[in-house]
């Protein structure tokens, strides 16, 4: 791996719905380590974005290059099925909005975050559950709790252990669409503390998807700002936020309600 | 195979199936042994029997089934239960095979939920009644979703479940229907047999084929396939059961039926495999509650 190298590069990355714009030519690169920020209004294009980065939709033309461990960059759309599925479970991680769209509810929290373990592989019930213990001791879960179903979880934990089912293989990069969604503030700002210890510890690069300003300024290097599926202005996200060039950057800043 | 003409034009042809049906089983049997373990999509027919009592492994029958055949049926490893002598009558009928309770002079035996204890042979066809073909429906709901899983063998979550068991119970708790890794690629429902007999579902010589009639899927294992149960390398598969000898024959290597006697918690453990234990009782063989 090579840190003067990008992680993640996109290049023209375009989705449309019919006639409607879902996010139109993109592109940005992701260095190691860096937490990129997406932020923008809902119907911005910024949950289609970071769809088609991850796999999850198929764009109508652009490329998303990942450099990938063992063979260097490869742009992941044109991959095959088994390799893109091998690559969302060891090197990537999706952290989704709602606990309940990224956890499996019916299956118990050592079973959630072990399973990306199992799809690669591991066949060692005690190495399994250490690991996994392990895991739920850094979100902060109380490991007794390891056989309990996630529906018997709060929101809160419910979003910490599906943080620990998508980081258990040490992946590189983590795409997060509205993490602190839906929580009250205070548990928010713990999730957030979590996150921004976990992505220094591990070296993770991650892009965030989010319409929370505070939320990009404490964990995002950079910004990006998507008005209508284009991106709008782009810079570091001090600079952004607190010197807004675009218009519709300014209005962003200006609508957040100061207490 | 030239089958008999009925002298009576309203009679049934030949095991009740028309021939065009037969032959779109077969084709779906030949593709099911060509990939071992691999689900195919047939047009299951309307049978006389409601679905869940074996109308799937019965279209396998019928469309296997040639008037020189020798046919054995059992249920839950008896040839004497409704299931069995409904089926067995019903080839009688419509095929006029030669039937037997004899599990070496069977050429085709219909099963559900067993395999029998005596080794089968060359020649012999076992045919399974599947209620659920997918071993993957349980934890996956979309079909879309189960067929590119098994077309990536993407099968992490088989072992979830597994997992979900050993942290529940201590150990591997499932006892049926214990999902299998055929030949290196594809993971089947071996049907609800008792984890008991997985071990004979590998390199076995008959021919087994396995047929779900709602679900409209055929899947078949050729002989002498590898067939794998699915474990973890400190949790390792055991086929268990009851640990005690057979009350009627003393036999202590078959999978027994609990069978309470009376109201003071009195209790007969007997083979489940009726010819077994019958054959055994012939030959001399007598367990403690023999009478």
């Amino acid at each position: 791996m090579n840190s003067d190298r990008a992680l993640l590069s996109v290049r023209g990355l375009t989705k449309r719905y019919g006639a409607h714009v879902g996010c139109a030519d993109v592109a940005f690169d992701l260095y190691p380590g860096e937490v990129m920020g997406i932020v923008g209004e809902s119907g911005s294009g910024k949950s289609t974005l970071l769809g088609c980065m991850a796999g999850h939709l198929a764009p109508d033309s652009g490329q998303v290059i990942f450099d990938t461990r063992a063979a260097g960059p490869r742009d992941i759309l044109t991959m095959s099925e088994p390799e893109r599925r091998m690559l969302t479970r060891t090197d990537w991680a999706f952290v989704h909005q709602h606990a309940r769209d990224g956890l499996r509810m019916g299956v118990s929290a050592g079973g959630n975050v072990g399973e990306r373990l199992m799809a690669v592989g591991a066949r060692n019930y005690g190495a399994i559950r250490a690991r996994v213990a392990d895991w739920l001791e850094r979100v902060e879960i109380d490991a007794g709790r390891i056989d309990d179903r996630p529906a018997t979880f709060s929101g809160g934990m419910q979003q910490r252990l599906q943080i620990a089912r998508n980081l258990v293989t040490g992946p590189r990069l983590a795409f997060m669409d509205e993490p602190t969604g839906g929580l009250d503030v205070s548990v928010q700002a713990r999730l957030l503390d979590l996150l921004r210890g976990l992505v220094r510890d591990m070296g993770l690069s991650a892009v965030i998807v989010t319409h929370d300003l505070a939320v990009v300024r404490l964990l995002a290097d950079r910004l990006m700002v998507m008005k209508s599926g284009r991106v709008v202005e782009t810079g570091l996200t001090d600079q952004v936020l607190d010197d807004p060039q675009h218009g519709y950057t300014q209005l962003l800043v200006s609508s957040v309600l100061q207490v | 195979m030239n089958p008999q003409r009925p002298d009576n034009e309203a009679a049934y042809n030949f095991a009740y199936l028309d021939e065009q049906t037969k032959r779109m089983i077969r084709r779906a049997i030949l593709k099911g042994l060509a990939i071992p373990g691999y689900q195919v999509p047939f047009a299951s027919r309307e049978m006389p029997m409601p679905y869940g009592w074996g109308t799937g492994g019965v279209q396998i029958s019928a469309a296997v089934l040639t008037p020189e055949d020798r046919f054995k049926v059992i249920d839950q490893g008896a040839d004497d239960t409704t299931n069995a002598v409904s089926i067995r009558a019903f080839f009688q009928r419509t095929a006029d095979v030669e039937t037997t309770t004899r599990t070496a002079e069977a050429t085709v035996i219909q099963t559900r939920h067993r395999i029998p204890e005596q080794a089968l042979t060359e020649g012999q066809i076992l045919v399974y009644q599947v209620p659920i073909p997918e071993p993957l429906r349980f934890l996956e709901p979309r079909e879309t979703e189960t067929r590119r899983m098994h077309g990536l063998r993407d099968y992490g979550l088989v072992h979830v479940k597994l997992y979900e068991d050993i942290a529940r119970h201590g150990h591997i708790a499932t006892a049926y229907a214990y999902p299998v890794l055929v030949e290196g690629h594809y993971v089947m429902d071996p049907s609800p047999i008792p984890k008991f007999d997985n071990p004979k579902l590998s390199d076995n010589p008959a021919i087994q084929l396995f047929g779900a009639g709602r679900e409209q899927r055929i899947y078949a294992l050729p002989p002498y396939s590898d067939v794998v149960s699915l474990d973890f390398e400190d949790h390792p598969f055991e086929p268990s059961k009851a640990d005690h000898p057979c009350g009627l024959c003393g036999a202590e290597d078959s999978y027994l039926d609990e069978v309470i006697v009376d109201d003071a918690g009195g209790r007969l453990f007997v083979c489940s495999d009726t010819d077994y234990c019958e054959t055994r009782r012939a030959q001399g063989f007598r367990g403690k509650d023999a009478a």
